[in-house]
């Protein structure tokens, strides 16, 4: 294996949370509304995904519990923003430090315990082809999921009917609602979305990442994800363009330190973040087609009249 | 939620508080720390010392902890209640509680405070630390017996003097066994983040060293070793569980006899300010069991460290060179600890330019 392949192969494992809590996050605010509590639905991913791993011994339960815990936890801000009309930022935020203060609490006697790895998944014949194969058909299923998601969630928003549906939520929830589109449905299944995206995420974490539960593994990855959906002008493909490109830099700037090249690592742990949003402001510079993507609803609360 | 575990912690200081009042010859021992005591490395550390002074001292002692206290304003407020609940003797356990301890000490003149890796005392303020590096020295020692290629990977997190002297340390010992050794430096910038330090090690393995030694806290980097079929030292706790056929050995923090030892001085009225820095002799930090090496690399280990715990042998003694080929320390001569305290310097084989 050279060390080209082995750099790419670190990148996945390093994007892929990444482009999936992005791209859940993409969905919800494309409904108009915005959910800072990605890090916490996250962390409850991974604790809860890892918990089941090791009470049932297949990570392929932990995966569904991963994703359901993060859809449960996101239907906590749903209802408290949606149906209750609390403010979205501050509610998004109460999420995210209350999955770390609970993660915590419910893995504290997970900790230490050396988890199980979910197992590569590889296709006969295509796995074969020099270099691609190794990278893109021996992979484990949440790499595999995270590339239908985006694909998916492409088809969805932009081709079919319930998709412009949703957007139309999010550009304004007023004409929406009067054309009869039910918004705080079609919102809090957007929310719940997110959420398992990003439990999801938070599974790939405490299952293929780093195979183990420690309080706050997450370390700020849900922050990423968002900055990365604002940065991609919430478009699924610059999102996953986004996300390998700062898993690249960031694996890169360590292999750089390795090989002993003296530019200051304070500055190249800085890098990644830089070179990210540099190259998707230029991506997404033409103001006009930003303003078309931005959902014109974000963050505000909508109570029908009735 | 911490927040809220925070105030029954503080709730549970001042119903503590009534019960020290009524027996006068027990002392109330608190603890601050800066990270959760499940973390598996520094706190865990402080935590399982707490508790081995609970087990010492019985009903003499009481003990009490806040925990998840964040450097900064914070932690002053944290310090601060624990003084006025009755706490005789506070130890406030991360170098980022120095300031606010030493604010804190100085409204509190009757309580006594230790402050851990800190250089600021005062009379009712004693700082303690401890050689890591002796751990080092003896880990470098084993990795140039182990690895193939002479080469070792190194995860560092912040450059302050404490990292830089372990990575000089680990590197001169294993000099004294393979003169070419050579290591390769990677700072993540971060004591805690599991995918960092996970990417660290995969990027270390990938160009070639094969072993590998992390001076951040948790266990991904001996996962990753162990996957990739390399061996692995552990940091702070005995990684084994993470590495079973990977641990070599690890630097375990044990500073549960420190804590007997300072209350008890508490306890009989003879406590004072003290700047203590302890090592393997004092038993404020033990190698985890040698293991996964073969017999005569296990036997060269054991008896470094029995050198090093008689004071027959120092790390830092000349002749030592620093990386740029300038003449450090010359032959017999050994390091005062106040270069040690202020290392920003490499010395020779450490192949990496050290961030200023």
């Amino acid at each position: 294996m050279g060390i080209f392949e082995a750099i790419l192969l670190t990148v996945i494992t390093a994007a892929t949370p990444l482009v999936l809590a992005a791209v859940g996050e993409l969905v919800t605010e494309r409904s108009g509304v915005l959910n800072l509590g990605v890090e916490g639905m996250m962390i409850m991913g991974a604790a809860c995904a890892f918990i089941a791993t090791q009470m049932t011994g297949s990570p392929y339960v932990g995966i569904l519990a991963g994703i359901a815990s993060g859809a449960l936890f996101s239907l906590l801000f749903g209802f408290l923003t949606l149906t209750l009309v609390a403010n979205q930022v501050a509610t998004g935020l109460a999420l995210t430090i209350l999955g770390l203060g609970v993660s915590g609490m419910i893995g504290e006697a997970y900790v230490g315990q050396s988890g199980i790895k979910l197992p590569q998944i590889v296709f006969p014949v295509l796995s074969d082809i020099p270099f691609l194969g190794a990278l893109l058909f021996k992979q484990d299923l949440i790499f595999y999921l995270s590339i239908a998601v985006v694909v998916g969630v492409n088809w969805f928003l932009f081709r079919s009917r319930a998709g412009l549906k949703l957007r139309s939520v999010g550009d304004s929830h007023a004409s929406a609602h009067a054309l009869g589109i039910n918004v705080i449905r079609m919102r809090y299944l957007a929310v719940m979305f997110g959420g398992a995206c990003a439990g999801l995420a938070g599974a790939q974490l405490s299952l293929v990442y780093t195979p183990q539960w420690v309080e706050n593994m997450s370390a700020g990855r849900g922050w990423i994800a968002l900055a990365l959906v604002v940065f991609a002008s919430w478009r699924p493909w610059r999102v996953v363009a986004g996300g390998y490109l700062f898993g690249a830099v960031s694996i890169s700037q360590l292999h750089a330190q390795a090989f002993g090249i003296g530019i200051p690592s304070q500055f190249l742990s800085a890098l990644p973040y830089l070179a990210t949003i540099v190259v998707l402001i230029l991506i997404s510079h033409n103001r006009r087609t930003t303003l078309i993507n931005t959902p014109a609803s974000l963050g505000k609360p909508f109570v029908p009249d009735r | 939620m911490k927040k809220i575990l925070f105030a029954l912690a503080t709730t549970a200081a001042v119903i503590g508080f009534s019960a020290a009042a009524s027996a006068a010859d027990k002392a109330k021992v608190c603890f601050v720390y800066v990270g959760s005591k499940t973390d598996g490395g520094w706190t865990q550390a402080h935590d399982l010392g707490r508790q081995e002074l609970e087990k010492a001292l019985g009903d003499k002692v009481e003990t009490q902890f806040l925990e998840n206290v964040p450097e900064g304003p914070d932690a002053e407020r944290a310090i601060e209640r624990l003084a006025r609940s009755g706490c005789g003797l506070i130890f406030t356990t991360s170098f980022g509680f120095m300031d606010a301890t030493v604010k804190i000490a100085a409204k509190f003149p009757d309580v006594k405070f230790e402050h851990a890796t800190g250089y600021k005392t005062a009379p009712n303020l004693a700082t303690y630390n401890s050689r890591f590096y002796e751990g080092r020295y003896i880990q470098g020692q084993i990795a140039a017996k182990i690895s193939q290629k002479g080469i070792a990977g190194y995860i560092a997190s912040f450059p302050i003097p404490e990292v830089v002297m372990g990575i000089n340390s680990f590197v001169t010992g294993a000099r004294t066994i393979n003169p070419d050794f050579k290591i390769k430096v990677v700072w993540a910038n971060t004591w805690f983040d599991p995918g960092k330090e996970a990417d660290a090690a995969k990027a270390l393995i990938d160009q070639g060293v094969d072993v590998l030694t992390q001076h951040t806290d948790t266990t991904a980097p001996m996962q990753v070793a162990a996957e990739r079929g390399i061996k692995a030292f552990g940091q702070a706790s005995d990684m084994i569980k993470a590495g079973p056929q990977t641990q070599l050995t690890a630097i375990v923090d044990t500073w549960g006899a420190y804590y007997i030892k300072r209350t008890q001085a508490f306890l009989d009225g003879k406590w004072e300010t003290t700047s203590s820095w302890d090592g393997l002799k004092d038993g404020i930090l033990t190698m985890a069991p040698y293991t996964n090496m073969p017999d005569d690399v296990k036997a060269l280990a054991e008896a470094t460290e029995a050198k090093i715990r008689s004071g027959e042998l120092k790390p830092f003694t000349g002749p030592l060179k620093k990386q740029d080929g300038s003449e450090w320390l010359k032959a017999g001569e050994s390091s005062d600890d106040g270069t040690l305290l202020g290392m920003n310097f490499y010395v020779e084989g450490v192949d990496d330019k050290l961030p200023q």
